[in-house]
């Protein structure tokens, strides 16, 4: 008789719950990716009185399988004078980074004693902005590799956008850091089981004036890393690279088949992983008032995992909600809110949570 | 002479775009509310919902042929329509009515009427230069076909689709 035992070693057992948990989340995330674009389409239709899909399956609900069977059947094109390597590269660099994020965002309490986490590192957000930011370069290369001028732009776009968010989206969580002091994302997520959600504390034990005034410059924060966040993620109204009316699709105009497949996985892949940062940082990641964690039982674990994904889901639609209300920016009005508003507004804000804490240390 | 525009004085708040974005937000999630709950139907879904029963009666759909009432193909093969076709989608092989018919006097009649559906861009040209009221634009609106070879309508599939058509002048019929 085989022997169990040997799934049970520290070692073995971190390593098959880690594969089993990517496997899981990696799942999860894909088909929540095909049904965000689902709910892309239908929100949108509902926005704009339309029907949207509605033919494949209840309210179009098979429509993302139909729509990946059509993307695989389609000729896989390539131009001529293409950079052939960096072309066939660059779907692949914007889809992984987005998959990476996921890593480190602890989308539950434990189950069964496993912690919903799969990397739970120390330096969690920083792999987020380490990671996440790489998926630029994909964008960069499919613009320039393609050797035609829209997508081109759409590459220029994207690098100069790049440098206009990132600072203010870094800047903008420092704030948590400070009074959170840690930067794993689990840690920062038990802090706001305990202290309240960063931007709702209210309801929760330990509320006193310090939390109060904590609350503007978490508030600030939120707003300042949502923009950004928009930005980071290439959605409306921030979505320069691809802009349709002006640069025809911007980025991914030569692309055809599974290779833009992979740029429209990868842009709501990323989407969700912004989401589910946002969640994790500023709305209590999985927690809920009154839900006890997964050491409860099996049965809280669920419903915290449950809370994480409703939460995201939630934040989607409000990506959704805020593309199909608002234009789109132009290049300089972006560059200027970046670096003449954002940029001092979330730096401003460290301060101010700065001095929030030292004078009630003293 | 250019005249100059007296642009608003906007406020802090309206210049931060914020009250603005708000207002946006109020009025997409009240359309998305209003369509989620049924309240806005504006979308009449095609192949369950149609227009057919209500379609005008100057309606310009697939050109057909018709025969009248005493059961006589109204066509005499003059090629009018065939000429005047701006994409020439028609083909007409005239033939020579027997001595011994009844119409014999007609002495043309169409041996092969074909019209490409395909290349047809309902124009109506045919029927408005038909002095023989043979050609008529009716009602189908849906041809399709698997085939080019499939949409290229012959004389028994345009005569069932026109059918009989009453109340058209009588010219041939002899005088009382």
């Amino acid at each position: 008789m085989l022997s169990f035992d040997i799934f049970l070693q520290p070692e073995i057992f971190l390593l098959w719950t880690s594969f089993l948990k990517t496997a899981v989340i990696v799942g999860v995330v894909l088909t929540m990716v095909a049904y965000s674009v689902w709910a892309e389409r239908k929100v949108s239709a509902f926005i704009q009185d339309r029907v949207g899909p509605n033919r494949v399956g209840w309210a179009g609900l098979l429509q993302p399988l139909v729509d990946g069977v059509k993307l695989v059947l389609k000729e896989n094109f390539v131009p001529s004078g293409v950079n052939k390597f960096f072309f066939s590269l660059a779907p692949a660099l914007a889809f992984v980074p987005a998959l990476l994020v996921l890593a480190v965002l602890p989308f539950g309490s434990s189950l069964f004693g496993v912690p919903m986490v799969i990397a739970n590192l120390n330096t969690g957000i920083l792999w987020v902005f380490a990671v996440s930011s790489l998926g630029v370069y994909g964008i960069v290369l499919a613009g320039w590799s393609s050797n035609s001028k829209y997508p081109f732009l759409g590459g220029i776009r994207s690098s100069s956008q790049m440098i206009s968010y990132e600072i203010a989206l870094g800047l903008s969580v420092i704030p948590i850091f400070l009074i959170t002091g840690t930067l794993n994302l689990g840690e920062i997520v038990q802090y706001q089981t305990l202290h309240g959600w960063m931007v709702f504390p209210m309801g929760m034990s330990g509320f006193n004036l310090q939390r109060l005034l904590l609350w503007i410059p978490m508030l600030i924060s939120f707003l300042v890393f949502l923009i950004a966040m928009f930005a980071e993620t290439n959605r409306l109204p921030f979505d320069l690279p691809e802009a349709e009316q002006e640069l025809v699709g911007g980025y991914h105009t030569e692309y055809s088949s599974m290779r833009f497949a992979m740029f429209f996985l990868g842009e709501y892949a990323a989407m969700i992983a912004g989401a589910g940062v946002i969640v994790t940082l500023f709305l209590g990641g999985w927690s809920l008032p009154f839900v006890p964690d997964g050491g409860q039982g099996w049965l809280w674990g669920v419903v915290n995992i449950a809370t994480f994904f409703a939460k995201v889901a939630a934040i989607i639609f409000f990506f959704l909600w805020i593309r199909w209300t608002l234009p789109r920016f132009r290049f300089d009005q972006l560059m200027k809110l970046g670096w003449y508003v954002f940029f001092e507004v979330a730096l401003a804000n460290i301060f101010l949570t700065a001095g929030i804490l030292l004078y009630f240390r003293s | 002479m250019a005249r100059p525009v007296q642009r608003p004085k906007l406020s802090l708040l309206e210049r931060s775009y914020l009250p603005a974005i708000f207002g946006g937000l109020l009025i997409t999630i009240r359309h998305f509310k209003d369509m989620l709950f049924g309240k806005t139907r504006v979308t009449m879904e095609y192949p369950e919902h149609t227009w057919n029963d209500d379609l005008p009666d100057w309606y310009r759909g697939a050109p057909t042929l018709v025969k009248d009432e005493h059961g006589r193909e109204r066509c005499v093969a003059c090629q009018l329509c065939e000429f005047i076709c701006p994409p020439r989608a028609i083909t007409i092989k005239p033939g020579e009515l027997s001595k011994d018919s009844k119409w014999a006097k007609v002495e043309k009649f169409p041996e092969k009427f074909e019209i490409d559906m395909a290349r047809c861009i309902y124009c109506g040209l045919c029927q408005e230069v038909c002095p023989e009221q043979a050609i008529f634009l009716r009602k189908d609106y849906s041809i399709t076909g698997e085939t080019r070879e499939s949409l290229v309508h012959d004389k028994k599939k345009l005569y069932e689709l026109g059918g009989v058509m009453t109340g058209l002048v009588h010219k041939w019929d002899e005088k009382k």
